[in-house]
């Protein structure tokens, strides 16, 4: 049987989280099939048809289908599920509100934030805030899975050649009325994709510190800021600049710590990042243990040497 | 309007978890267990909807072994009215939890349903979505501010990079983001008052049916270790390793 992927879009087309989840669904050795439902779609799908590993797209083009609304999208697939073997779609928000809505109206296993593929039922996946890895078996039959789009390489643009098949709506369920969507607009890389990402914790002391301390590296360094939770709580970094269990899960090449305690919540989205660097002035905090590179030093004269020393 | 609240009874969020020695599972035996924190913030916002005069009764209730009676209390300590524990001491996984719960509202007849948005063990957030499917209702996950009025909610979801608001009518279910407020500090009068509020017990078996689909356990590892850190003198030095590690320009 085949696969089933459910592509999220957003203004800029398919979202790389999705190849993530076209990648790793070509790991079952199956024919993978990529669910495309929004409006206004003729152009997203052209271009889709070319990404590497499909062999159909289903195009789904109504106007219920929009927003991403849940209860719009999960009977379609309820519809479509059944003709698959596994259904996946990348664990961001809009993965993470659909799947387990449609696994519940199919009876079927739902397995979220993968991170191995063992075999075709049996998935790696963290839990505690990925201080553990659990192993996790799927009874035999139809199994959703999210995967983690950081550990997955995202399937190429190029090289594919899949068919197209415009399918039938379900229509509009009615139930949820979509009001606004506020995105963080900023010309710096997006922090759940950057290869370098610097954050701040609670020691940077205050909204003006926190940005006028790192934006200057950060642009330096062609980076992302991220946050500690503390630092998000005290008002000094936006909510969705947080790093962590619950907040973004990241895997850049090279991530800058200053002033960051470490504890489990935040280290638990920083451990596939490539290279870590402490900055702290506790020669004791736990980040140092995570660290492959560290200064026992106060961030408040390190960010300003570094940011100069890179100017050379 | 009732407000149901779910709630999980987890281990504490400041413990180092371990796999046990045969590494098929965590080990939970002796560790501090507490209120999932983001379970809190669901019945932080409950309370407040009562003190706000939009609900009228805040039920808490939990699914597991007779031990839950512990974060029951904490929960009519914070502020419900009453509690109700699920008893069973199998383990209960996400679609199962998702029909227990449907078959307490179909007892208790809530007008919204609220949870975290995630347990801190299992790290699944699959509850809130499952529940909602099977009752057909709207849901509202992530979430980070709700208003109430004239029986429609308005949430503002927090989403990847930004968030968004989204209306519905009641009923409902909502899953609480952290972000959606701070749980208060629970004082000895209140924790002493909670004593005197019912807390009913149902055994799972009397809910009738509510098997599901559930994975099986196989291993329980430590991710792998990242390899030993190196201390560095100055800010030079720093660059020039990692400059060799070709993670700078
Ligand atoms: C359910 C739950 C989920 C959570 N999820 C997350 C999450 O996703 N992400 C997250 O980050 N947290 C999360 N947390 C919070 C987490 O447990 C910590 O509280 C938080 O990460 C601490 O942030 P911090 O390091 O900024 O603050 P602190 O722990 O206060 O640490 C500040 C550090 O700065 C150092 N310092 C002080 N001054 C200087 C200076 N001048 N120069 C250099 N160093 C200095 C100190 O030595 C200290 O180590 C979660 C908590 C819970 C309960």
């Amino acid at each position: 049987m085949s696969i089933l992927v459910i592509a999220e879009i957003d203004s800029h087309g398919i979202k790389a989280a999705t190849r993530s989840a076209i990648a790793a669904a070509g790991q079952f050795g199956e024919e993978v099939h990529l669910l495309l439902a929004g409006s206004d779609l003729a152009g997203i799908a052209a271009k889709a048809k070319s990404i590497n590993g499909l062999s159909k797209i289903l195009v789904a083009d109504a106007a219920e289908y929009a927003h991403g609304v849940a209860e719009n999208l999960t009977p379609l697939l309820v519809k479509l599920a059944p003709s698959y073997s596994t259904v996946v779609a990348a664990a961001t928000s809009f993965g993470k509100n659909l799947l387990p809505r449609a696994a519940a109206l199919l009876d079927a296993a739902m397995v979220s934030e993968v991170t191995k593929i063992v075999s075709a039922r049996t998935f790696v996946r963290p839990i505690y805030a990925g201080n553990l890895n659990a192993t996790v078996e799927a009874p035999a039959g139809l199994a959703l899975i999210t995967i983690r789009p950081t550990v997955f390489e995202a399937a190429a643009e190029t090289g594919g050649d899949a068919a197209i098949e415009n399918i039938a709506a379900t229509g509009d369920a009615g139930k949820t009325t979509f009001v606004s969507r506020e995105l963080a607009v900023s010309d710096r890389p997006e922090l759940a994709t950057a290869k370098v990402v610097i954050s701040g914790g609670r020691s940077l002391g205050s909204k003006e510190a926190f940005h006028g301390t790192l934006e200057p590296l950060a642009a330096q360094l062609g980076a992302a800021i991220g946050a500690t939770r503390a630092a998000v709580d005290s008002g000094m970094a936006p909510n969705d600049w947080q790093v962590g269990q619950t907040g973004t899960v990241i895997a850049p090449d090279l991530y800058i710590a200053f002033g960051v305690s470490g504890a489990a919540q935040h280290v638990g989205g920083i451990k596939d990042a490539k290279v870590i660097v402490a900055v702290n002035t506790d020669p004791d905090a736990p980040i140092f243990q995570v660290a492959d590179y560290g200064l026992v030093a106060d961030l408040f004269n390190v960010v300003p040497e570094l940011t100069a020393a890179l100017q050379h | 309007m009732k407000i149901l609240v779910n709630i999980k009874r987890v281990v504490d969020y400041q413990v180092t978890v371990r796999p046990t020695a045969d590494g098929k599972d965590v080990e939970t035996a002796g560790v501090k267990m507490s209120i999932n924190p983001f379970d809190e913030n669901a019945l932080e916002a409950a309370v407040r909807l009562k003190e706000a005069g939009v609900a009228t009764e805040v039920l808490a209730v939990a699914i597991g072994a007779a031990a839950n009676q512990d974060v029951l209390r904490h929960a009519l300590a914070m502020g419900a009215d009453r509690a109700l524990l699920v008893e069973t001491d199998a383990p209960v996984q996400t679609l199962q939890t998702a029909k227990v719960l449907k078959a307490l509202v179909e007892r208790e007849a809530p007008q919204l349903v609220m949870t975290g948005k995630q347990a801190i063990d299992d790290d699944a957030a699959e509850t809130a979505q499952m529940l909602s499917a099977l009752l057909d209702w709207p849901q509202a996950t992530f979430a980070s501010d709700i208003q109430i009025a004239d029986g429609r909610a308005t949430v503002v979801r927090e989403i990847d990079g930004g968030q968004e608001t989204i209306s519905f009518a009641l009923p409902a279910v909502i899953s609480a983001d952290l972000r959606l407020n701070e749980p208060r500090f629970i004082k000895l009068p209140a924790l002493m008052m909670a004593k005197k509020k019912p807390l009913e017990n149902i055994a799972l078996a009397d809910l009738g049916n509510t098997a599901a689909p559930s994975l099986t356990l196989q291993a329980v590892n430590e991710p792998p270790a990242r390899k030993a850190g190196r201390v560095l003198n100055n800010v030079a030095e720093l660059v020039a390793a990692l400059r060799a590690e070709k993670v700078l320009p």
